[in-house]
């Protein structure tokens, strides 16, 4: 036999605790600036002005329709901007990998793809104002050369479908980077399979490649909801406040108790930490069930 | 077959919709940043936005923010991932959903509660005694703050990288041979480890260095006058000034961006405060 499987001898695991303390500055400063200010908002949650336990927080939050109505409008915005930009980000991953378009392209995408995704925050607004804004440059175009005017017909960018069409621009490049490595994964085998069977390409496509790939699109548009979910700064710099999205409302409970209830505001921290959770760990969960199909 | 030389109008479509999007916006804002003198193309607006004192002034301060923020990062998560990796398998699940936290703990949520520990004085717990001042109260514990703020937003893409990094050297075998040539530990870590895994640091360094420069949240609810809050405010009273920083902006992304690209040759990232 050969006697590769030896153990290092120059490792034998020294006390446990000592091997622990080797990791305890980054556990000290997790527990510092991440954890603790995490167990501050949930224990803010159950505590009242006198600092008694109290579940007043939670039962106001559910019934207090400004909040619902915040988390309503974000859910809302999540799921638009998570359903548009996942499809329009599938069909482009598709283009460039399965699709047939020309190796090159490919890469260019997926570079942009990772700039876009990483372009937010104050700039992006501003360069959506530039677009779409009301002497935005498509406005104007639309204006001068067709002769329609959006804003005449009702559109806005400081509203819904403004600041939904803004975060996909960070959306669908998200989705492209997540599904591209997915649809790598189809096997050619399997395309030549079905062709073999007599089966078109629709077919192909509905009973064999969709049910593969499903777990991982149902996934990335899941943390797609959730990226969209708990952005802050590109909703303030384009509305400047006033589309009342759940982090908009947080941010303006930080500067000055609107709520007129600390206690809430911890409390809708909390629920948004929750629904992110979820949304995170559905992603996992859907992740690993595509990685049966796609990565054996 | 056929199939394989037909033109495939299809994605042809789908990727020209991309192009136009990713596009417009910039060309956009580029067109503007350039029409700020009337009837002409001119640069007057980047030459007016970069002679501005608060820009100066604001800009060095995030970079610096940023070089803060990846030395810390580098400092805490590189002896970690490699101890782990060594020593202490058992941490990897625990620390692995730690550095996942920030995806559950956005910015803002973050920041508020950031505050509400560290603007009170931080005492030993069930105690009255004081260990430090409030942070917020003096300018260098704001600092402190921000960076530690900084070094959770970024930590899953800077944990990652490094492990990722990690997973393709020896580490057992590197840090045998270094200590049977009687390098210490500072060594190991300093002059074996961190130079073979300096393609994954930097991504995970140019990444830190894109979420940070622009961030906007952390920085204006902690009162610091770095470059995110300074845009945001130029853009409440200038038009073409902050049109030609967010297409710098969007120039410095991309700058990062290729770089890991050009280092790492594998497949794009996402981050960003949004």
């Amino acid at each position: 036999m050969a006697q590769t499987a030896l153990p290092a001898p120059k490792f034998k695991p020294a006390s446990d605790w000592k091997n622990w303390l080797g990791v305890a500055p980054f556990f000290l400063f997790a527990i510092l600036f991440l954890i603790l200010p995490s167990i501050r908002l949930f224990v803010g949650t159950f505590t009242d002005g006198d600092g008694n336990f109290t579940f007043k927080n939670l039962t106001d939050l559910i019934t207090q329709k400004s909040i619902l109505d915040a988390y309503w409008l974000s859910i809302r915005i999540s799921a638009v901007t998570a359903i548009g930009g996942g499809i329009f980000g599938f069909l482009l991953a598709y283009a460039v990998t399965v699709g047939g378009l020309p190796r090159p392209l490919r890469s260019a995408l997926i570079t942009f793809s990772g700039v876009a995704s990483n372009f937010a925050g104050v700039p992006l607004a501003f360069a959506f104002v530039a677009t779409i804004g009301r002497t935005g440059f498509i406005t104007a175009v639309l204006r001068d050369t067709f002769g329609i005017n959006i804003y005449q017909s009702g559109f806005n960018l400081y509203s819904f479908w403004g600041l939904s069409i803004t975060y996909m621009y960070f959306q669908f490049p998200l989705m492209v980077l997540i599904m591209a490595p997915a649809l790598d994964g189809l096997k050619r085998e399997w395309r030549e399979a079905a062709e073999n069977l007599g089966a078109t390409t629709l077919q192909y496509w509905s009973r064999v490649a969709m049910p593969v790939l499903l777990p991982s699109i149902l996934g990335a548009m899941i943390l797609l909801f959730g990226n969209a979910f708990g952005a802050y700064a590109t909703a303030y710099a384009l509305t400047g406040g006033t589309l009342p999205i759940v982090t908009i409302q947080i941010g303006a409970q930080i500067r000055g108790d609107v709520l007129h209830n600390p206690g809430l505001g911890y409390a809708m921290a909390m629920g948004m930490v929750i629904i992110m959770g979820i949304s995170l760990a559905g992603y996992s969960w859907l992740q690993k069930l595509s990685e049966r199909w796609l990565r054996s | 077959m056929s199939r394989l030389r037909r033109v495939p109008w299809w994605s042809w479509f789908w990727f020209t919709l991309g192009v136009i999007y990713f596009i417009l916006p910039l060309l956009a804002t580029l067109e503007f940043s350039l029409s700020m003198e009337r009837d002409k193309i001119s640069l007057l607006a980047y030459e007016k936005a970069f002679a501005d004192k608060d820009f100066i002034e604001t800009f060095t301060y995030s970079n610096l923010l940023a070089l803060a923020t990846i030395l810390a990062s580098i400092v805490l998560i590189v002896p970690t991932a490699y101890w782990i990796r060594l020593r202490l398998p058992q941490a990897r699940r625990i620390t692995e959903f730690i550095t996942l936290m920030p995806f559950v703990v956005p910015a803002i949520i973050l920041v508020f509660g950031l505050i509400r520990i560290y603007s009170a004085p931080v005492t030993i717990p069930f105690t009255d005694y004081e260990l430090f001042r409030p942070l917020t109260n003096t300018h260098f514990g704001t600092n402190i703050l921000i960076v530690a703020g900084y070094i959770v937003l970024a930590m899953p893409y800077m944990y990652r990288s490094v492990d990722t990094g990690m997973r393709t050297v020896d580490v057992r075998t590197l840090t045998e041979a270094a200590q049977s040539l009687g390098a210490s530990w500072f060594t190991i870590i300093a002059r074996v480890i961190l130079p073979n895994i300096r393609a994954s640091l930097l991504s995970g360094a140019l990444l830190t260095f894109a979420i940070v420069v622009g961030e906007v949240t952390l920085a204006s609810f902690l009162g610091v006058d770095a470059f995110g809050p300074y845009l945001f405010l130029l853009g409440q009273h200038r038009a073409y000034e902050p049109a030609a920083l967010s297409f710098v902006s969007f120039l410095l992304t991309w700058l990062a961006m290729g770089l890991i690209q050009l280092f790492t040759g594998g497949q794009g990232q996402a981050a960003g405060a949004h």
